[in-house]
């Protein structure tokens, strides 16, 4: 019964209250949603959302197949860890002063990611990258004072030659 | 051609071949309503209660097949259809249900009688709609109906604001859906087909477990076909009853909390379940871990949501019941169980169906014999919800498909009334006998007065046990008898309240009035209502606590009775 996270990229019309159908469904089967992220897709009309729940196999073979239940749900797509591409984006107000400004600075260099925002006191640092890479600069920058932080989640696709297979996801019905 | 909103919808429900709608008019749908006279093949019958509009349409639906209707207005008219809604949601029934809203600058607004209807209805609908425009209102309804009538059934909402009904828009409606991702079922996996013949080929005590799908999918003959060819004995889940005569040597009844101890005791030493069109409800499993543990198990499904949900299938199979049964039954190898069979029959002899004590009372289990009796099995049988419900579905034998409607999922008490009157405007010839319990009666009995309106002939049996009286069974055996706010003692005078609706009634206490009383009822030309003033204190057995397993089974002691 072991809970573990688990991606699952769905393909949704672009309706008004899509997203409360989803989130209903999540609450009134009592599914744990640990993130989620929506956005336009390629396709004209349709959305892209990237979930990510915790629970063990059988409640994750729940949460799709619920999904798919939904008539505005087009597609339901497991990802697994192995083909995943996943990126997560954060801003980060963090405490700065003109004493530690040039440490911050280095180790927001050191992860790649980019100060967007300066102020006398504060600055603002933008990361993307996958959730460890993410939480690990959050972990650094906590020591001179995080003041904000807005995450957006997961979002994820399969790698290229993984991608064939699990797009329309109907393998695992059993 | 350019029509209103309202005459699109009546236009669209002419499409669908609907010809009645149960309903309540008000402000906000009154514009449909006043459409309604220029197309008289719809024809609404007015109800005294939404709920009752709601379960009338749930009660038609099943008893034809054919997709129920119901209208009512904004706000409390939308917010009293939400039980029936839940009932047919539960239950799988296909039904649209169309509301009035506020009109469209008034959302949001909390205006007068304003409710978010699809916000309230959206985790008990299969789908629902706000629609805008105008010019949305035909493809909205086909779809509609579409969906509440194809793969798993179920209810549908669509939601129309007062000022959308009077737009005018052009009407054209379309001939096909437009759902790119919505999975009409199918047949099963060929190769799965294969295995779980393989498993039937093995099995040496294979029980089927006939559930809803049967009746919805109609699949009535695969059935019969199945069990005889592979010699499988038939149990019947409470909403699987009448999908197979009662009368046939391999059926064996319903099991789990009140079903027949002997189709519990053999699903506990199956070797093979056949679960077809049914869901594992807690109700028949009991405790999960210790459920058929003998047993591997074949789950034939409309919906993949429920393989796997509570109990895992060795072999799914997905599709429409009718069709996967096409696949199986060509391929089964004929055979016979002739132990297993004669071990069923012993467990029957062990086990008998409860033999009521003779104890001078009027017997709530005499009372249904006695209806099976006189109307020889034929009629269609509605129910509530409680101890009534129960024996109901233990002692009347069942013999005509699809003759038993009851709210199994839900559970709701009220059905009896309205649901009746339901399935009789859907199947005019029939007899519908609704087995009422006087509480549940009294929750919708203000139907009465619009089967009169109606000459809708439903005979009600009320069984009055002064009692809610399953509730206070449980508090009888789990809560020492503290029977807290379940016993009524001021129930009204039925027989007089059938007068004051100007329909049939009479009263029963004795049994030798039974059958004179039931069929004087059937005699008479219009709604009719017998008083059976039932047992107080009479238990439904047997018993399987809530969760419990097959050795916390409750039975009768057999000892003095007849
Ligand atoms: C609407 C509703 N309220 C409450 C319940 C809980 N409940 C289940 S059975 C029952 C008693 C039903 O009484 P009655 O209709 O008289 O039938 P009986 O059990 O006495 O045959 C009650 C209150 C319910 N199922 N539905
Ligand atoms: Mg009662």
């Amino acid at each position: 019964m072991a809970g573990h996270e688990s991606t699952i990229v769905a393909m949704v019309r672009d309706r008004p209250g899509v997203l409360n159908r989803i989130s209903s469904m999540f609450r009134r089967r009592n599914f744990n949603i640990v993130s989620l992220a929506v956005g336009q897709s390629e396709q004209p009309g349709m959305s892209r959302m990237a979930f990510v729940v915790n629970g063990d196999d059988a409640t994750v073979d729940q949460v799709i197949k619920q999904l798919r239940k939904l008539i505005d749900v087009a597609t339901v797509s497991p990802i697994s860890e192995e083909t995943m591409i996943s990126r997560e984006l954060a801003l980060i107000r963090v405490n700065a002063n003109a004493s530690n400004r040039a440490e911050i600075t280095q180790i927001v260099e050191i992860y790649r990611a980019h100060i967007v925002d300066v102020a006398p006191d504060s600055l603002i640092v933008e990361v993307t990258g996958d959730e460890d890479k993410v939480q690990s600069l959050k972990n650094l920058l906590s020591t001179f004072g995080i003041t904000e932080m807005i995450r957006t989640g997961r979002v994820a696709m399969v790698r290229g030659m993984a991608q064939v297979a699990s797009q329309n996801g109907r393998t695992d019905i059993t | 051609m350019m029509l209103t909103g309202g005459q699109i919808v009546c236009e669209s429900l002419i499409k669908e071949g609907v010809d009645v709608i149960f309903g309540i008019p008000g402000g906000a749908i009154l514009p449909l309503y006043q459409d309604l006279p220029d197309y008289p093949q719809l024809h609404h019958i007015l109800m005294r209660h939404e709920q009752g509009a709601a379960h009338a349409a749930d009660g038609y639906a099943r008893a034809t097949g054919k997709v129920g209707v119901a209208f009512a207005t904004s706000g409390p008219g939308a917010t009293n259809l939400i039980t029936g809604i839940a009932t047919a949601h539960m239950d799988s029934v296909p039904t649209v249900f169309i509301t009035g809203q506020v009109a469209r600058a008034a959302i949001g607004k909390d205006a007068f009688q304003e409710t978010d209807v699809t916000g309230i209805t959206l985790p008990i609908t299969k789908h629902n709609y706000l629609v805008m425009n105008a010019s949305e209102i035909a493809e909205t309804i086909k779809e509609a109906f579409y969906l509440a009538s194809t793969g798993r059934p179920g209810p549908v909402l669509v939601d129309i604001p007062k000022d959308v009904f009077v737009e005018k828009a052009e009407f054209e409606y379309p001939e096909t859906v437009n759902l790119p991702n919505y999975d009409m079922p199918q047949e099963a996996d060929p190769e799965q087909v294969q295995e779980a013949v393989q498993l039937i080929k093995e099995a040496q005590k294979p029980l089927i477990l006939a559930g809803h799908g049967v009746i919805i999918s109609r699949a009535y003959d695969e059935l019969m076909e199945l069990a005889e060819k592979a010699q499988i004995p038939v149990i019947t889940t409470l909403l699987g009853i009448s999908s197979f005569p009662e009368t046939h040597p391999l059926s064996v009844g319903m099991p789990g909390m009140h079903g027949m101890a002997y189709a519990s005791l053999a699903i506990n030493e199956a070797d093979l379940l056949l679960g077809l069109g049914m869901r594992f409800d807690d109700r028949i499993t009991g405790k999960l871990s210790a459920f058929a543990p003998n047993a591997k198990v074949i789950h034939v499904e409309v919906d993949p949501s429920e393989v796997h949900k509570n109990v895992r299938a060795t072999v799914p199979l997905i599709g429409d019941l009718k069709k996967v049964l096409q696949q199986l039954v060509p391929a089964v190898e004929p055979k016979s169980h002739e132990e297993w069979v004669q071990r069923i029959e012993e467990l029957r002899v062990e086990h008998p169906p409860m033999r009521p004590k003779v104890t001078g009372e009027l017997r709530p289990q005499y009372v249904i014999q006695a209806l099976s009796q006189a109307t020889n099995g034929n009629a269609v049988i509605v129910t509530g919800v409680g101890q009534h419900q129960m024996w109901a579905a233990q002692h009347y034998t069942f013999t005509k498909q699809n003759s038993w409607i009851t709210s199994g999922g839900l559970g709701a008490m009220g059905f009896e009334v309205p649901a009746a009157l339901g399935a009789q405007v859907g199947r005019p010839d029939a007899v519908v006998w609704s087995v009422a319990g006087d509480g549940g009666f009294q929750m919708t009995m203000s139907e009465l007065a619009t089967m009169v309106e109606n000459n809708i002939p439903v005979k009600f049996a009320i069984f009055n046990n002064r009692y809610l009286g399953m509730v206070r069974q449980w508090q009888d055996i789990f809560y020492e008898k503290s029977y807290v706010a379940t016993h009524y003692t001021g129930n009204p005078d039925f027989v007089k309240l059938a007068d004051a609706f100007g329909i049939f009634g009479t009263r029963v206490t004795k049994e030798e009035e039974a059958l004179p009383a039931i069929k004087a009822a059937m005699e008479y030309p219009g709604p009719a209502l017998i008083d059976f003033v039932v047992a107080q204190e009479e238990n439904v057995y047997p018993m399987i606590p809530a969760g419990g397993t097959i050795d916390q089974l409750m039975e009768e002691p057999i000892e003095g009775h007849a």
